[in-house]
């Protein structure tokens, strides 16, 4: 694989107090603080607004109000799940404000939340499961789930999407002080569904999250995934995966906001992109606040391009303000297929087919055994799988 | 009895300035048992002659035949031909991120066997190579080839020589960049493989270092292209003392 490693802070941009880059836009639930975007946005640049299925702009082109996702959600004893109103408090706790626009028309059109808690010092080792089924393309729907995992409770929360529909989802994740959280958000859409997913998360003192996004399906992905720090000493690995097939567009936007002193963050993010108009996006945006001494951070994104005919873009931003740090860094590579490992393999017997399988299986290996989900990563391996099969054997040109 | 035959072959490689022949018609045959060491200086093509019985989709075959035991090599993929009985020590040997030497080496000697090996008896041999190549059992769990030194890579291309057990292996200067401790326990794997008896080997190396320890029937001078002189180890000894010096004049006669 060619390998273009930026070296750390290569990109850094020096910022002035007022903290209100192009890449974080000031959050606000008054739609009228976003435009219906035209796609020269810096946030909406890569994204193709004429597959949103009128996401982006208003009730009266694409009404929300489709009775066409069905949420179905398995909870192991001590978690307590809730429907609860659109006023209810818990509706805002992770502190989050829509930064774009489809996240404010989610918000204000969610008819109410779905709010998982884990209890205080509650230690819950099977998953809490909220499948989340499309069953139409007809019209779109807006979600609202909060999941709040208590102060030094311990938990994992598998997201799971799946189906046709055209959906517009705000996720809040709140881990308490001394929690650790796990949230798996698996998008495994059929290949029409639609879908702009906002997950931000408040991260407590000394709390530990780890999100993971795993994009598969769908013909259009979004998702904005951002942490703040409630508290100083928190940590968040954001991990990624996605298989980008012909036609596809997945699109991963993450913001990790250093607002608290002594946290820490990693973002890691990998994707394998096969077929004509495969498209991925990964963005990355670090920011580290005057007061965020002595914190460490680093992000990376790296593509395997499979085929012909796919695109990638990757851009890593870190936007430092104080100097004063442990260590912050980040790495953006985009290869192809790397032909003199598919030769040595193939040199010791090993068909074709299996010898890509296995590299492929290699480069999302270290991915997979981060998440710390049995389940959960014996099931991507067999996604993997699944998503090889469609492509093996195709020839990548040089 | 396996008998790899090769004949008046030539191979061009692709460059910016169209196809470039480096292999300008070889003959050479290795019955089994025999070792056949092919030296010569940087750029006579040893290794371009490595790469092509191997299959490498760089170069190309524009003339001539290599067999094994009659069968048509150049038809054959390159999985095929280590199927067929070929094995390639490579000289830079790849790295595989996330692949396991395990499984690696599990899923190598299935598609070699045609089905999977006694489980038992498996752990037992990959152990007992790694014990014989000096490699840390730890090795097994480690990506293939990743954060391996030089020395590593080489010992680990001898492991799997000696699990495969191919019918014919060619050693693509391994024993270039090695100490020499290193140098004498990869040599103690090749004889350990040529003690079989009926096992060909072609031992590419620039130097004569390496045939101290592992005594080829054969020798080839190697210069531009072709077998520029053969004879017995002898041929060896006279390189050592006297370099290719002579050989390269006349070749770049030859060519001028």
């Amino acid at each position: 694989m060619t390998v273009t490693d930026s070296p750390a802070v290569a990109r850094a941009v020096e910022t002035s107090d007022r903290v209100a880059s192009h890449l974080h836009p000031l959050g606000s639930f008054d739609l009228d603080d976003h435009p219906v975007p035209t796609g020269r946005e810096e946030i909406w640049r890569f994204t193709p607004l004429r597959r949103l299925k009128g996401l982006h702009q208003d009730d009266a082109t694409a009404p929300f109000g489709a009775d066409n996702l069905s949420v179905h959600v398995d909870a192991p004893e001590g978690v307590t799940v809730r429907t609860v109103a659109a006023d209810d408090a818990a509706r805002g706790s992770s502190g989050h404000l829509p930064t774009d626009r489809v996240s404010a028309r989610a918000w204000a059109a969610a008819p109410g939340a779905t709010v998982v808690t884990v209890p205080a010092e509650a230690m819950v080792e099977a998953p809490v499961v909220v499948t989340h089924t499309g069953t139409s393309m007809d019209g779109a729907s807006a979600g609202h789930a909060v999941v709040v995992a208590e102060a030094h409770s311990k938990a994992t929360v598998v997201l799971r999407f799946e189906g046709s529909a055209v959906v517009a989802d705000n996720i809040e994740i709140v881990v308490g002080d001394g929690a650790h959280l796990t949230v798996v958000s698996v998008q495994d859409w059929a290949d029409d569904a639609v879908h702009h997913s906002t997950q931000h998360a408040k991260v407590g003192r000394d709390a530990t999250l780890r999100h993971v996004a795993v994009s598969f399906g769908g013909d259009l992905v979004r998702l904005n995934a951002s942490v703040a720090y409630d508290g100083p000493g928190g940590e968040a690995q954001m991990l990624g995966l996605y298989f980008a097939d012909a036609g596809q567009h997945l699109e991963h936007r993450l913001f990790v906001d250093h607002n608290a002193p002594k946290t820490r963050s990693n973002v890691d993010y990998k994707g394998a992109l096969q077929g004509e108009g495969a498209h991925a996006v990964w963005i990355g945006d670090v920011l580290i606040r005057k007061v965020a001494e002595g914190i460490e951070t680093y992000e990376s994104n790296r593509n395997l391009v499979l085929t012909d005919g796919c695109q990638a873009d990757s851009v890593p931003n870190l936007e430092i303000e104080t100097g004063e740090i442990e260590g912050a860094g980040h790495a953006s590579t985009t290869g192809r297929f790397d032909d003199l490992q598919l030769f040595y393999l193939q040199s010791r017997g090993i068909e074709e087919d299996e010898a890509r399988r296995l590299v492929v299986h290699g480069f999302f290996a270290d991915i997979i055994r981060k998440i710390g989900v049995p389940a959960i990563e014996e099931g991507l391996l067999a996604t993997v799988e699944a998503e090889l099969e469609k492509n093996v054997g195709k020839p990548v040109s040089a | 009895m396996a008998t790899l035959e090769i004949r008046d072959l030539h191979v061009t490689v692709d460059t910016e300035d169209g196809p470039k022949e480096i292999l300008k018609g070889v003959d050479l045959t290795i019955k089994d048992g025999q070792t056949h060491a092919i030296m010569g200086p940087n750029g006579s093509g040893k290794s371009t002659l490595a790469y092509s019985i191997a299959g490498h989709p760089k170069y190309t075959v524009t003339r001539g035949s290599v067999t094994l035991d009659g069968e048509d090599v150049l038809a054959m993929k390159v999985d095929e031909r280590a199927r067929a009985g070929l094995f390639l020590a490579m000289q830079y040997p790849v790295e595989v991120p996330g692949v396991s030497v395990a499984n690696f080496l599990r899923t190598a000697k299935t598609a070699i066997d045609g089905e999977a090996p006694k489980l038992r008896t498996w752990v037992k041999d990959v152990n007992g190579a790694m014990a014989q190549m000096k490699m840390d059992p730890t090795f097994a769990q480690r990506s293939v080839n990743e954060g391996f030194s030089g020395g590593e890579k080489k010992r680990h291309e001898i492991v799997q020589l000696e699990l495969l057990n191919p019918k014919v292996a060619v050693l693509d200067e391994t024993d270039s960049g090695l100490d020499i401790d290193a140098l004498k326990i990869v040599a103690e794997g090749v004889n350990r493989y040529r003690e079989q008896g009926d096992r060909g080997v072609l031992l590419i190396t620039h130097y004569t270092r390496i045939l101290r320890y592992i005594t080829p029937d054969f020798v080839h001078v190697f210069v531009d292209g072709r077998i520029a002189e053969e004879g017995g180890p002898e041929l060896a000894e006279q390189l050592e003392a006297e370099g290719y010096d002579k050989y390269v004049k006349a070749g770049t006669t030859a060519a001028g």
